[in-house]
């Protein structure tokens, strides 16, 4: 199913001019309205008149993180106070946050990403949404209550935790879509569990959202077990409007990047320059539609990838891989590169494992994965416990090149989280 | 089948966890006649046999604990010097691969809890050469 099938199969050479107008526009107003901007462009020697192709993108100046906290908490705003409609703050959890505003225009952009993005996953007017992300300067519940709302469904605001009541509200209004993070997801799928529900015979869900953490397809299909439900990655951050920047299509072929509203480089994270079609790297995205606070290519520090080729829906955005990891989110462990998606691939991949790990680094470089153990996944015989943490080991040291810890511990013992997981505890006196 | 039902529970090996399942056995009513622990580092099992093993599989999964029934054999021997010796020679010689055991001694006779992969051909080996294998109403009653 299409939102807008003209724009969202609109031929490549179209789309690529549709961008190159858009980017001239945008760097333009960024060079009359934003000090940062002016400054940057002076500094590269950059004349944003002067775009002539999409290739002269690579001419213009990256914006880091960085860049929006030193901005806060004016941002990079490009339009006239009085045009400031909503105010969100990312969701940082070092320093300062980065001040993000959006004009009328971008709050009806943004949920009309959304829109889009759900139509293609096959959500309807006659859906129930109900939203279980914190409402607040995060812009993951909001964009995504105005995107379904946009969409025609019946959008029920009724944020993370009491899951007696979500249960409640599930039952009593029928809901078929949830939006949710995948440690609550899957906290809940336990919950349903405990009480003896199941979700296929019980619930009306059919599909779920998952965002604002990072996941595996191994989690991914957990999810989709447990809660008897589709569930569709998507792509976004605070910085570029919320969730809506990538979806996937019902294909599940990887994420669609609306390259009418953005445009999606992925670069060396060393040297800032394109690496060949096809290969990782870290993820470069410029606004194109956004008018209160426009940013150039901004780095996101996401590790993805493009597919080649076209998707069976007819789409043609390009598709993004799920983000394998994050620049800044590596764990350096014994000299050792390692993403903690990398022992959550492992981990989700063995049935005798629940659905809680906890990675705890101690003392000069020891690193110890904390495991629960699933419920059925005791057959009472202690041999066999030992089997399983031996295999864990063996299993999570060939994927991550240096032997952890492991400690299998009961279910339900580490702490849960009904917002996002603290995956990582990191004691290390180094 | 004469085979005794034993409950295994997993637990972290930290202060407080042995604690916690005989807590739970106790609020359930449930009485204890054997038991034993074995932990392996951070982990460990506790097995237990109980008189009423229903409800307490039931109250130990309630409190999200991972449970599981095991099969063992309870088999009656002499209270005399050489009489574990009697029952390991007669396995071994039927080739009967015994994975974990216990004793306990009540009322001038002993029991010896057998745990091994082929229970059924243990039973068989032990009833043949004249030994007694409690039941589970035996063992529950026992005292």
């Amino acid at each position: 199913m299409f939102w807008d099938k003209e724009i969202e199969t609109l031929d490549r050479s179209s789309l690529e001019q549709l961008q190159l107008k858009r980017l001239r526009e945008t760097a333009q107003r960024v060079a009359a309205h934003v000090p940062f901007y002016q400054q940057k462009f002076a500094e590269a020697g950059v004349d944003p008149t002067d775009i002539r192709s999409l290739d002269d993108l690579r001419r213009l100046p990256f914006t880091t993180n960085a860049d929006l906290r030193a901005t806060y908490p004016r941002g990079l705003v490009a339009t006239p106070p009085g045009e400031l409609l909503r105010l969100h703050t990312s969701s940082g959890t070092t320093g300062k946050p980065k001040a993000l505003f959006f004009s009328r225009n971008d709050v009806d952009n943004a949920a009309g990403l959304i829109a889009r993005a759900m139509t293609m996953t096959g959500v309807t007017k006659d859906d129930v949404f109900q939203n279980m992300m914190t409402y607040g300067l995060f812009t993951g519940a909001l964009v995504m209550h105005y995107g379904a709302e946009k969409a025609g469904c019946l959008v029920i605001p009724a944020g993370p935790g009491n899951s007696e009541k979500q249960l409640l509200l599930m039952q009593d209004f029928r809901s078929t879509v949830v939006h949710i993070t995948p440690s609550y997801a899957l906290y809940f799928a336990g919950f349903l569990e405990s009480k003896g529900i199941d979700p296929r015979r019980d619930l009306a869900l059919r599909k779920a959202f998952v965002g604002a953490e990072p996941y595996t397809d191994e989690t991914r299909c957990k999810i989709e077990n447990a809660l008897g439900v589709e569930v569709y990655n998507s792509y976004g951050l605070s910085e570029m409007g919320g969730p809506g920047v990538a979806f996937e299509c019902s294909h599940k072929g990887g994420m669609h990047v609306w390259e009418d509203h953005f445009i999606a480089e992925i670069v060396d994270p060393q040297t800032g320059e394109p690496v060949a079609e096809g290969e990782y790297g870290e993820l470069v995205l410029t606004t194109l539609c956004r008018e209160a606070m426009p940013i150039l290519r901004y780095r996101t520090r996401d590790i993805t990838a493009f597919i080649p080729g076209p998707c069976a829906c007819g789409r043609s955005h390009r598709r993004l891989q799920r983000v394998a990891g994050r620049t800044d989110d590596v764990l350096v462990v014994r000299g050792v590169n390692i993403y903690p998606q990398q022992i959550e691939q492992v981990l989700m991949g063995l049935t005798q494992v629940g659905r809680n790990y906890l990675i705890v680094l101690d003392g000069l470089d020891e690193m110890t994965v904390k495991v629960e153990l699933a419920g059925s996944g005791f057959d009472g015989r202690i041999e066999n416990v030992v089997r399983l943490r031996d295999e864990i080991v063996a299993r999570l040291r060939a994927e991550i090149l240096t032997k952890p810890n492991v400690e299998l511990v009961p279910p339900g013992s580490l702490p849960v989280s009904e917002g996002k997981a603290k995956r990582v505890i990191d004691n290390r006196t180094l | 089948m004469t085979a005794v039902k034993l409950i295994s529970v997993f637990s972290e090996n930290k202060p407080g966890q042995t604690a916690r399942v005989t807590q739970i056995l106790a609020d359930a009513d449930v009485n204890l006649r054997w038991v034993t622990i074995a932990s392996m580092g951070t982990f460990g099992v506790m097995k237990c046999l109980v008189d009423k093993p229903a409800p307490a599989i039931a109250a130990l999964k309630d409190n999200g604990l991972a449970v599981h029934f095991l099969d063992a054999l309870a088999v009656e021997v002499e209270d005399k010097p050489g009489a574990l010796n009697g029952v390991a020679k007669l396995l071994s010689q039927h080739g009967v691969n015994v994975d974990n055991v216990s004793g306990f001694v009540t009322n001038q006779r002993a029991v010896l809890v057998l745990e091994a992969h082929d229970i059924a051909k243990a039973r068989t080996v032990l009833e043949s050469n004249g030994l007694r294998v409690l039941t589970q109403e035996e063992m529950q009653a026992a005292d």
